[in-house]
């Protein structure tokens, strides 16, 4: 077996605030494979962006990483100091934000923000520096590319401008993508193009990719595999194909059930009733459990944890106890 | 671009003819000046023949056009007090504002920049809550108290720098500079603090504000989640989105600096256009005051018109026009 490229284990990422300590993110555990593509989905405030931008050491204070190991090809980065951080950002690892129209800096040219990004990560000189660039954005399909480089971002669309954020976050070739929503403040019609302009770019690089984002279609059509996230914690975890199919865990089918399909002849898509809770309020045991339809009295008392159910998939639920051999682990 | 500058050339010049009107009402109806002029025994007579060498016999359309005619060729009539063409009193008292004002315009813009991304990059450090907390003895003093403060202490107790005047200066044919001399630097030290301290802490304040503004936006995490070096982010990205609004405040504190350096010239003696203006006051020299009136109105403009200028050279976004593509 190969080793994954990044494996987080037990990240925790907490806010200190005055009135408690609020946990984002808790005890999130999961590999990626080179080349994979991973997507985490659920709501907003679920914490998978949080678990994104502490993969990469951005979050904003007061948030920290409280407890948990980030671990790339076999060595520990989330207690390097900044100066190292800084050469992983970009070079080993990629990210790519939400908002196009925001990501980029409107007073500076396209091509003076590649060059500074690929001469800060790769020796090369500044007319090497263009040429490559120019070549990037020929890649991420932005027509006449020698000629649009010069110009500065808001002479592009909201989709061109994602293709240069996507070139931007791909400059030195990193092993991983962290891309953060990176379709959703897109038109429905460029969406598609931008997730396989994405899709086929790591490919070509090998890059693997954690694809951050709660639509479910998109998560079908791209991602090897798929982790369910709510209030901060893992509930699911699996090959993308079983999850859809058959979702373990109360919370994923929910959300599978919320998709609309083609032919499937409903009055209405299911939905889960009441909504995630807040930092503050999560309930004790499983975070789900005022919304499921299953809870058991275990459910309001022990917090499961996410335990392997078969090849590939695990599921934080207690309807699906741990096998005996794993009792002593998750007890 | 360059109808957008002919169309606020156009806006300037209504708004100096609307200053127009107000310095020529003020010259006009602010008491009568032969009054002011003239002493006790002063014959009627001769004062009818002064009325009539001022022109303030004729009606007062003639008067406006002609006040307005004679300024637009610099002409602003006869200090009643000097008896001297006041153009020429006011150009011989320019170089004296304007070596303040610049000097003090840099310290501020310098200092104000420094110590404002300081603390924007340092907000937890003592050393920035030191500056924000004396900062605001810069907002909150008023001037002539900073420039006594500063005279007591520079020039009364320890006596290295002198407390009035502008020293020695040199005469460059139609420039009197006092930046040759030491006597010349040395004198210009204090009124030029005095002056600085309030722009220099407003732009402090902006620019601290503004930096952790632009601290906070996404593309300066996207800079970040690139490897970019810290350097590269604060003083290149960061650095140069906060200067948009600074610009403007800047320009606009430099038309202040020269039109308020009223008090610090009052405090220092400076020989400055400020303290014409105020001995001019004093005696109700009317057409020094007009003159006045017209000179900062038009320093206000000027300065708009190149910060607006400004905007086009550093803001990508406005050059609606420019650039390749669309």
């Amino acid at each position: 077996m190969t080793e994954p490229l990044l494996s987080l284990r037990n990240l925790t990422v907490e806010f200190p605030t005055r009135r408690g300590i609020l946990t984002a993110v808790q005890d999130v555990t999961f590999d990626i494979m080179p080349g994979e593509v991973l997507g985490v989905v659920g709501e907003s405030g679920a914490g998978k962006s949080m678990t994104g931008a502490a993969i990469m050491r951005l979050i904003d204070r007061p948030g920290r990483i409280a407890k948990g190991e980030v671990i790339l090809q076999g060595r520990r980065i989330d207690n390097l100091p900044e100066a190292e951080m800084r050469k992983i950002r970009g070079r080993r690892i990629g990210m790519i934000f939400q908002d196009p129209l925001t990501s980029l800096n409107p007073l500076y040219r396209i091509s003076e923000q590649l060059i500074e990004t690929i001469r800060t990560h790769l020796p090369m000189s500044e007319t090497e520096a263009r040429k490559k660039a120019v070549g990037l954005l020929d890649d991420v399909g932005i027509p006449d590319a020698s000629r649009r480089i010069d110009d500065y971002p808001h002479q592009f669309s909201g989709g061109m401008r994602q293709r240069v954020v996507i070139a931007l976050a791909l400059c030195a070739s990193p092993d991983l993508v962290i891309a953060d929503e990176p379709t959703t403040a897109l038109d429905v019609s460029v969406q598609a193009q931008i997730i396989d302009v994405m899709k086929r770019l790591c490919a070509e690089n090998g890059a693997a990719i954690m694809l951050v984002t709660h639509d479910m279609g998109v998560i079908a059509e791209t991602a090897d595999r798929v982790a369910v996230m709510y209030a901060g914690r893992i509930a699911e975890i699996g090959p993308v194909r079983d999850v859809i199919k058959d979702a373990k865990h109360p919370y994923s089918a929910g959300l599978m059930g919320a998709i609309p399909r083609l032919g499937a002849n409903l009055e209405r898509l299911t939905q889960i009733p009441g909504s995630m809770p807040r930092l503050s309020a999560i309930p004790r045991g499983c975070a789900f459990n005022p919304r499921c339809e299953h809870v058991m009295d275990r459910c309001r008392i022990d917090q499961p944890q996410a335990a392997p159910i078969a090849l590939g998939r695990e599921v934080a639920c207690w309807l699906y106890p741990p096998q005996s051999d794993e009792k002593g682990q998750t007890a | 671009m360059l109808a957008f500058i002919i169309r606020r050339l156009a806006q300037s010049v209504i708004v100096m003819l609307f200053v127009a009107l107000i310095a020529f009402i003020v010259f006009r109806y602010v008491g009568d000046p032969i009054a002011s002029m003239v002493g006790v025994d002063t014959r009627l007579e001769d004062q009818e023949i002064m009325r009539e060498r001022l022109g303030l016999n004729d009606s007062v359309i003639v008067q406006f056009f002609r006040f307005i005619g004679n300024a637009m060729q610099g002409e602003f009539g006869i200090s009643y007090r000097l008896q001297q063409p006041v153009t020429e009193l006011i150009l011989s008292r320019l170089p004296a504002t304007i070596e303040l004002a610049l000097v003090s315009a840099s310290i501020a813009l310098v200092f104000g920049v420094i110590f404002g991304v300081y603390t924007a990059l340092r907000p937890k450090a003592w050393s920035s809550a030191a500056i924000m907390a004396l900062s605001l003895v810069g907002v909150s003093l008023p001037t002539f108290l900073i420039g006594i403060g500063l005279i007591y202490l520079f020039s009364v107790e320890l006596g290295w720098l002198p407390s009035f005047g502008r020293g020695q200066v040199v005469d460059l044919g139609w420039w009197r500079t006092g930046f040759l001399t030491e006597t010349g630097l040395k004198s210009l030290i204090l009124p030029a603090i005095t002056l600085s301290l309030f722009q220099l802490t407003l732009i402090m304040r902006l620019v601290r504000a503004e930096m952790l503004e632009v601290l906070r936006t996404e593309y300066i995490r996207f800079a970040k989640a690139r490897g970019l070096t810290q350097r590269a982010i604060n003083f290149g990205h960061a650095l140069k989105n906060t200067l948009v609004p600074v610009i403007t405040i800047t320009g606009l504190q430099l038309g202040s600096v020269i039109a308020f350096a009223i008090v610090t010239e009052t405090v220092f003696q400076w020989p400055g256009v400020g303290s014409l203006f105020i001995t001019s006051v004093q005696v109700v020299d009317v057409p020094v005051m007009a003159a006045y009136l017209m000179f900062i109105a038009l320093v206000f403009v000027l300065i708009n018109l190149v910060v607006d200028i400004l905007y086009y050279v550093v803001d990508p976004r406005l050059r609606v026009d420019g650039g390749a593509g669309k």
